[in-house]
C-alpha cells in the first residue's frame, strides 16, 4: 500500500506538494482567515440594548458609532502613537546592541549574548509586567533610587505603558537587526573605510541601508504586539487601548459587534503597515 | 420603544425554543409589567422531586466554597451528601460575564447581582421562583423581599442571598480627618491626586448620581439608575473630572488591596471584605458609609429557565440561605446574610453589627445595583439611558 502510493506520487511533483501543504494551509484559511472573517461579520451586527442579545441585522451602525464619537478616535490614535513610539525607542536600543553582537565581539561572546537576549522570554509576559508594576509602584525602587536627585517616576501611567511595552518586545527587535547585520560582510565596512569613509559615513551610507530592511521587519513585531495588547496598560496604567475597549466590550458589555467594529481598526492598519513594510524590502529580511 | 419591546419578545421567544411555547401571534405569552418590559411567560416549578445528581452553578468567587480554597471553607460536601447533587461551580468575574454564561443555556443556575438580574428575565433565560418549594424563605429578612431587582409584578424571581455597600475606604495614616462625604472623591478629590481610586465599571455612574442627588438638587435626581439626559450629563462630567485625579481604577478586589497597601490609593470606593483583608495585613485603613448613602449590591440565586436539574437547583437554592451556610458564606465573602436565622450562627458574634445585617436605617441609605433602563419608571417616560449608554460613557470617561 506505502509502496503503491509512493509510486503513484513518484515525478507528481504538484500533488506531492498539494498533499504536504493541505494541512497546513487548511489551517490558515479556516483557523485564522475564517475567523477574521466572521470578526468582520459580526462587526455588522448590533446588540439589542436590553436584554444584551445579538441582533443578526446587518446595519453600519457600529462603525457610526466608532467614527462619530471622539473617544475612540482618540484611544485608536493613542494606541498607534504609542506602538509607534515603543517601535522607535526599540531601534535606537536595538542597534547598538545587534551591531556590537554581530560585529564586535568573539564568536562565543556572541552566542552568549544571543542567549542573554532570548532569555526574558523564558519568563512569563505577566511575571514581567508585575515586576514593572512593582518598580513603578509609588514606594517602589525606582522612585526610591531618584529620590536622591529629588526626581520622582513617572508612577502608572502613560508614560508606564511606553516604559514597560519598550521593555517587553526589546527582543523582537534585537533578533531581527541582529540578523541583518550579521549579513554584511565585513568587507564592505573595510572598503568604506579604505575610500576614505569615516565611522559616521559608513553606518550612515553603506549599514543602515543595508540593515534598514530588518529595522523594519523587527519593527512588525514592536508594533503589532502592542498595538494589541491589553494586559499592560490595565496592569500599568487607567488608559485604555484598543484592546481594552474590544475586552471591555466583550466582557463588561457584552457588546460583541461593536468590539468586533473595533477590532478590524488594527486589523486595518497592520494591513497598511505590513503593504509599507514589503515595500522597504521588509520581507527579504526576515 | 415599541420596536424594542417586540424585538425582546422575538428574543424571549427564540430563547424558550422548545421550554415554553411562544404563541403564534408571538407576543401573546408575554404580559406587559410596570417594570417597562415585557415579561416572558416561563413556567414556574410547582414541586421538587429527587435530585438529578448534578447541579451546575455560575457564582462570584468565594459564593460556592467546597474547600477548594481554604479547607475550612466548606459548605458544598454536606450538602452534596444530603442531596446526592454534585456541584460543580463556573465562577463568573462581572455581572455581564454572568448574563453571557447564563445565556449559554448549559448552566441550572446563578447568583445575580441586581445589574444582572432585570437583563436575565427580560430575555427570559430565567424562571421565576416558587418560593413555597424553598421553606428557609420565609426567614430572609422583609426588606430583600420583592424588590425591584429581583420580582416583577410581585412575583420573586429568585432568592436573595446576601448584601453589601459600597463603602468610602482611606488611608488612616496619610487622611488624618475622618471623612463622612463622598466630596472626597469628587469635589476634593484634588487633594489626593493622583491617590483616588474608583471602580472601573459602568455602574459606578450611579455613585457620581449619588453624589449629586445629595448636593445638585435642582437636578431632581430621585433614582441613581434613571438618569435622563441633563442627569446623565451632570454624572459623566463629574466622573471625567474625577478622572483627572485617579491614579487607577480597581475591577478585581486584590487589585485595590495591593493599591491600598503599597500606598500608591489612599482614598476611593470599596467593599468591606477589602477592609477585612487590609486590617488582616495591619494596614491603616477606615471605611465609613458616608452621609450621602451609597450604592450597593444584593446578590440573588436565580434559576435557569433551561436548568436541566431543577430539582438540585431548588435544594441548592434553600441550602444556600440555610441559616448555618448563610452565616458562614456572609462570613468568608464579607456580607450581610440574607436569613435573620443566621444571625446567631456566624463564628464572630459581631459580624451582622458590622455588616448592619438588620439594620434596615443602614440599608435605606443604600441604592442597590439595578440595570439602567430607557423607561425611567416614573412620569418622564422613556427618556432614560439605558445600560448600552451608560457603557458607552463609561469609555468615553475613562478616554
Amino acid at each position: 500500500m506505502g509502496r503503491r502510493l509512493s509510486d503513484l506520487l513518484y515525478g507528481h511533483r504538484r500533488t506531492q506538494v498539494g498533499l504536504l501543504l493541505s494541512g497546513p494551509l487548511g489551517w490558515l484559511v479556516v483557523a485564522y482567515l475564517g475567523s477574521l472573517l466572521v470578526l468582520f461579520v459580526a462587526a455588522f451586527w448590533q446588540l439589542d440594548t436590553f436584554s444584551g442579545a445579538i441582533v443578526k441585522q446587518p446595519t453600519i451602525h457600529n462603525f457610526e458609532t466608532l467614527l462619530n464619537s471622539d473617544v475612540y478616535r482618540r484611544i485608536a490614535f493613542r494606541t498607534i502613537g504609542i506602538a509607534a513610539a515603543v517601535t522607535v525607542t526599540d531601534a535606537l536600543l536595538a542597534f547598538p546592541i545587534a551591531f556590537f553582537m554581530a560585529k564586535v565581539v568573539t564568536p562565543r561572546m556572541r552566542g552568549l549574548l544571543v542567549v542573554a537576549v532570548l532569555m526574558p522570554l523564558w519568563a512569563s509576559y505577566l511575571v514581567k509586567v508585575y515586576a514593572w508594576r512593582v518598580i513603578l509602584s509609588q514606594d517602589g525602587i525606582l522612585n526610591w533610587a531618584l529620590s536622591p536627585l529629588g526626581v520622582k517616576g513617572p508612577g502608572y501611567g502613560v508614560v508606564a505603558t511606553w516604559l514597560v511595552f519598550s521593555y517587553l518586545w526589546l527582543p523582537y527587535m534585537i533578533l531581527p537587526v541582529y540578523a541583518g547585520l550579521e549579513r554584511i560582510p565585513d568587507s564592505m565596512l573595510d572598503a568604506s573605510g579604505d575610500l576614505g569613509g569615516r565611522p559616521w559615513l559608513t553606518f550612515r551610507r553603506v549599514v543602515l541601508p543595508l540593515a534598514f530592511p530588518a529595522v523594519v521587519a523587527g519593527s512588525i513585531f514592536t508594533f503589532a504586539l502592542t498595538l494589541g495588547d491589553y494586559i499592560t496598560p490595565s496592569l500599568v496604567s487607567s488608559t485604555q487601548f484598543i484592546g481594552n475597549v474590544v475586552f471591555a466590550n466583550v466582557g463588561v458589555a457584552n457588546n460583541l459587534p461593536l468590539a468586533a467594529a473595533f477590532a478590524t481598526v488594527p486589523v486595518v492598519v497592520m494591513i497598511v503597515y505590513l503593504l509599507i513594510a514589503r515595500r522597504l524590502g521588509a520581507f527579504e529580511a526576515l | 420603544m415599541r420596536k424594542r419591546s417586540v424585538v425582546v419578545a422575538l428574543v424571549a421567544c427564540t430563547a424558550l425554543w422548545g421550554a415554553a411555547g411562544c404563541g403564534s401571534s408571538g407576543n401573546s405569552g408575554a404580559k406587559n409589567s410596570t417594570a417597562g418590559f415585557k415579561v416572558p411567560n416561563v413556567p414556574m416549578q410547582k414541586s421538587v422531586g429527587a435530585g438529578e445528581g448534578k447541579v451546575n452553578l455560575i457564582a462570584w468567587a468565594g459564593y460556592v466554597e467546597d474547600g477548594s480554597t481554604d479547607p475550612k471553607v466548606n459548605w458544598v460536601t454536606d450538602f452534596e451528601k444530603q442531596t446526592g447533587c454534585q456541584v460543580s461551580t463556573k465562577v463568573g468575574n462581572t455581572s455581564d460575564e454572568m448574563v453571557t454564561l447564563m445565556r449559554s443555556g448549559q448552566y441550572d443556575g446563578v447568583s445575580a447581582s441586581g445589574d444582572a438580574t432585570l437583563r436575565l428575565i427580560a430575555s427570559g433565560d430565567v424562571a421565576p421562583v416558587n418560593t413555597k418549594l424553598v421553606p428557609n424563605y420565609r426567614d430572609v429578612f422583609a426588606q430583600l423581599k420583592n424588590q425591584s431587582f429581583n420580582s416583577v409584578n410581585g412575583q420573586m424571581y429568585g432568592i436573595p442571598h446576601g448584601r453589601g455597600a459600597n463603602l468610602l475606604m482611606w488611608r488612616s495614616d496619610k487622611v488624618t480627618k475622618p471623612l463622612n462625604s463622598w466630596d472626597a472623591v469628587f469635589s476634593q478629590a484634588s487633594q489626593y491626586k493622583g491617590k483616588v481610586t474608583a471602580y472601573d465599571n459602568p455602574i459606578y455612574i450611579a455613585d457620581a448620581a449619588l453624589w449629586l442627588k445629595a448636593h445638585k438638587p435642582d437636578l431632581g435626581i430621585k433614582n441613581v439608575y434613571e438618569l435622563d439626559d441633563k442627569q446623565f450629563t451632570a454624572a459623566v462630567d463629574l466622573l471625567k473630572a474625577q478622572r483627572q485625579n485617579i491614579g487607577q481604577y480597581w475591577s478585581d478586589f486584590s487589585k485595590e488591596q495591593a493599591a491600598f497597601t503599597s500606598g500608591d490609593t489612599t482614598v476611593g470606593t470599596t467593599w468591606q471584605v477589602v477592609a477585612n483583608l487590609l486590617h488582616a495585613d495591619k494596614v491603616p485603613v477606615k471605611t465609613t458609609l458616608p452621609t450621602e448613602g451609597a450604592t450597593g449590591w444584593s446578590d440573588t440565586w436565580m434559576i435557569s429557565s433551561k436548568a436541566k436539574h431543577p430539582n438540585c437547583m431548588y435544594k441548592w437554592m434553600n441550602w444556600i440561605i440555610s441559616p448555618k451556610v448563610n452565616a458562614q458564606v456572609a462570613e468568608w465573602f464579607g456580607e450581610a446574610p440574607s436569613n435573620a436565622k443566621s444571625c446567631q450562627m456566624t463564628a464572630d458574634k459581631n459580624h451582622c453589627r458590622t455588616y448592619h445585617a438588620n439594620d434596615a436605617a443602614y440599608f435605606n441609605r443604600v441604592s442597590f445595583w439595578t440595570t439602567p433602563r430607557k423607561q425611567c419608571g416614573d412620569a418622564r417616560g422613556a427618556v432614560c439611558k439605558d445600560y448600552s449608554e451608560w457603557v458607552q460613557a463609561w469609555t468615553d470617561i475613562k478616554g
